[in-house]
């Protein structure tokens, strides 16, 4: 789907949002279109992509890990190369310029693991701009070196104690500081959620890794990957990653949170588990008890702990063009060792999902075929969890 | 005729402004809600709004955000909602409106959940995060069931205001500040501005009323002097309600209520 027609993938995502933020989204979208067909937009944001944040990523053939299985061939689409550690820079460098080009003085957001916040107070300083942004007092404890990360980068983090004081709580608090800062303030949304147009803005913005994987995959292979798999919380990684390949061969698969089960209740598998509602703004499969209130989730990694996904995802999943499977935090923490001690790579716990997925794929496949996977993030914010995690489960 | 239109029949006829609270049901528990109601209308309310907690109240400031949360806490269900409204119709003809947020009616759908509503003796809707252009569904089952209040900005352009009042029925609810609900910022220009903008727009085709940080008699007064046909009231009612005991809340949120409603009888 191009560009969704009045902002819906099928039936999922449109606009539901307070009257006061109609017009900053009209903005927004008026200001998306014109600039994102801008070549000098392209070439400067290309610039900064290239030269700042460190692409293109390469496509790692992990041997040592296909080897152990024995299956098919897994390659590693390397965003933890990216300045900051995750691909989340590709998202804020090109919505930072964005906010520059509309004179916006003031930038907020949200994060979930603490690595949009870190990627928007680097895209923001970068650029000459100031950001300031909402993140789970749940997060920010188990994520405080990257609250520690923000403030260095100049950058104000405000702790929010609402409700599950998680990612969705974050972004409930920015949207309200956008409501009542609307006239001078940009709100840089890190996923692939929200109101129309951030879906799309969103996924164009990270389409960059699917469109890479492409051509670096036809250079090896001259043809699409069999099968391409990525994590998804809110979906920005896996979204800017299939985005590209929809229209090809390749089986997609991403990967949500199965927590401690899916029926545990302890898990943020939205897709796998959820029912259709409207949250921040969007239309969307979403984690909701039978009152439609929406439940609180569970994951071991911060930024896959999310009761809702991006509506393009919730498109593909009832197109059935993307299988959407899921990784218990047993499996995760699994792949997470495996892939560290084989390849001396540290994947971030939410790419870890992937890597998880990957496994199970590559043991059921050909050694002709070939799985891409992307790596959205490093792991080096996640050691502390791993080791509370491996100590917890010593003892038991 | 709705009860919300016949209403502001009444009060125009009697040279009167129409005076609205707000409400969280099962904020701080089911007793006191009935308590709650009959303080509000001792007191000469005209319109009551009875909020219905949702886990994420993006439009709510933290007073409103508070009493959901509890509300939530206590146990508080559609099933008990309904059934809450039905003994309020036994007491009193007051109008009823439910504010809540668009997952509530979406998950159980539009159409069942209105037609509950309707029989259980609600008027009208507002939904502070369902905006006209996802609507359609929503008008269509509310269509001669309830009036649905679709709320104005003070950013609202003016094309805009003549589509919203052209949507909305019963009465349009103008936000009188950039922010969330019960946010004190003291009385705009950009806020009288806004009443005499909508005004001019709706040529009196359908009321006014003005929401959002109103806390003091001073408030109503001004509001309505500026222009306003309804004042409504929410949070400076809860933070009443927090801090009043049990066997006093009747009578407290009566003479609130009365000290409100004085300065809507012109």
């Amino acid at each position: 789907m191009k560009y969704p027609k009045n902002g819906r993938f099928g039936e999922f995502g449109g606009k539901y949002i307070p009257e006061t933020l109609v017009p900053a989204i009209e903005e927004l979208e008026e200001n998306y279109l014109k600039f994102k067909n801008d070549k000098k937009f392209k070439n400067e944001l290309d610039y900064y992509l290239k030269v700042y944040a460190g692409r293109p990523t390469p496509l790692y053939y992990a041997k040592n890990l296909s080897e152990k299985i024995g299956g098919a061939k897994i390659y590693l689409k390397r965003e933890d190369l990216l300045h900051g550690g995750a691909h989340k820079i590709n998202n804020t460098l090109g919505q930072a310029l964005l906010a520059k080009k509309m004179s916006k003085k003031r930038i907020i957001a949200e994060t979930g693991a603490g690595q949009h916040g870190v990627a928007t107070a680097m895209a923001c300083a970068a650029l000459g701009m100031k950001a300031e942004v909402y993140m789970g007092y749940r997060d920010t404890i188990r994520q405080k070196q990257n609250v520690f990360r923000m403030n260095m980068l100049g950058c104000e983090v405000y702790p929010v104690k609402s409700g599950s004081k998680t990612l969705k709580d974050a972004i409930n608090e920015a949207i309200r500081d956008w409501i009542t800062n609307v006239e001078n303030t940009y709100y840089l949304l890190g996923s692939a959620v929200g109101p129309h147009p951030y879906p799309v803005m969103v996924r164009d913005f990270q389409s960059v890794i699917g469109n890479e994987i492409k051509s670096q995959m036809k250079k090896i292979n001259n043809r699409a990957p069999d099968t391409v798999i990525a994590c998804v919380g809110g979906g920005s990684n896996a979204i800017g990653t299939f985005y590209p390949l929809v229209d090809t061969n390749s089986e997609i698969i991403g990967v949500e949170a199965a927590g401690h089960g899916l029926k545990s209740k302890m898990h943020s598998a939205t897709l796998s588990a959820g029912t259709k509602g409207v949250l921040h703004g969007m239309m969307t499969y979403l984690l909701q008890d039978k009152e439609g209130q929406v439940t609180e989730t569970h994951s071991i990694s911060a930024g896959l702990d999310y009761p809702g996904v991006g509506p393009e995802h919730s498109y593909y999943k009832d197109t059935k063009r993307i299988k959407y499977h899921a990784a218990t935090d047993t499996e995760v923490i699994e792949a997470f060792l495996t892939l560290t001690r084989t390849e001396g790579i540290i994947p971030a716990l939410e790419s870890s999902h992937a890597i998880a997925e990957a496994m199970k794929v590559a043991r059921k496949s050909k050694k002709s075929e070939s799985i891409v996977v992307t790596l959205s993030g490093r792991g080096d914010k996640d050691i502390e969890e791993v080791q509370n995690y491996l100590n917890k489960h010593v003892k038991n | 005729m709705s009860r919300i239109k016949e209403k502001f029949a009444e009060l125009e006829a009697k040279n009167q402004k129409a005076l609205i609270s707000y409400i969280m049901v099962g904020f701080t528990n089911e007793k006191a809600t009935i308590s709650i109601i009959r303080g509000l209308v001792k007191g000469g309310i005209d319109i009551i709004e009875l909020g219905f907690p949702f886990s994420d109240p993006l439009a709510d400031g933290s007073v409103i955000q508070n009493a959901s949360t509890i509300s939530l806490k206590k146990g508080t269900k559609i099933a008990m909602f309904f059934s809450l409204v039905k003994k309020i119709r036994k007491e009193t003809d007051i109008p009823l409106i439910l504010m809540t947020y668009t997952n509530i009616l979406y998950h159980k759908g539009y159409a069942k959940f209105i037609a509950e509503a309707k029989k259980s003796g609600i008027d009208g809707f507002i939904l502070p995060d369902m905006s006209v252009e996802e609507s359609k569904e929503y008008l269509q089952a509310a269509k001669n069931n309830a009036d649905t209040i679709f709320l104005i900005s003070p950013n609202t352009s003016k094309q805009r205001i003549q589509k919203i009042s052209k949507t909305s029925s019963g009465f349009l609810y103008l936000v009188a500040v950039f922010g969330t609900t019960g946010v004190k910022t003291g009385i705009k220009k950009y806020t009288i501005d806004a009443i005499k903008q909508v005004k001019k727009q709706t040529k009196g085709k359908i009321p006014i009323g003005v929401g959002f940080g109103v806390s003091t008699p001073e408030d109503v007064k001004k509001y309505i002097k500026a222009g306003a046909d309804a004042v409504i009231i929410g949070s400076a009612y809860l933070k009443l309600i927090e801090k009043t005991s049990k066997n006093q809340l009747e009578m407290k949120i009566a003479s609130f209520t009365k000290s409100l409603k004085k300065q809507t009888i012109l």
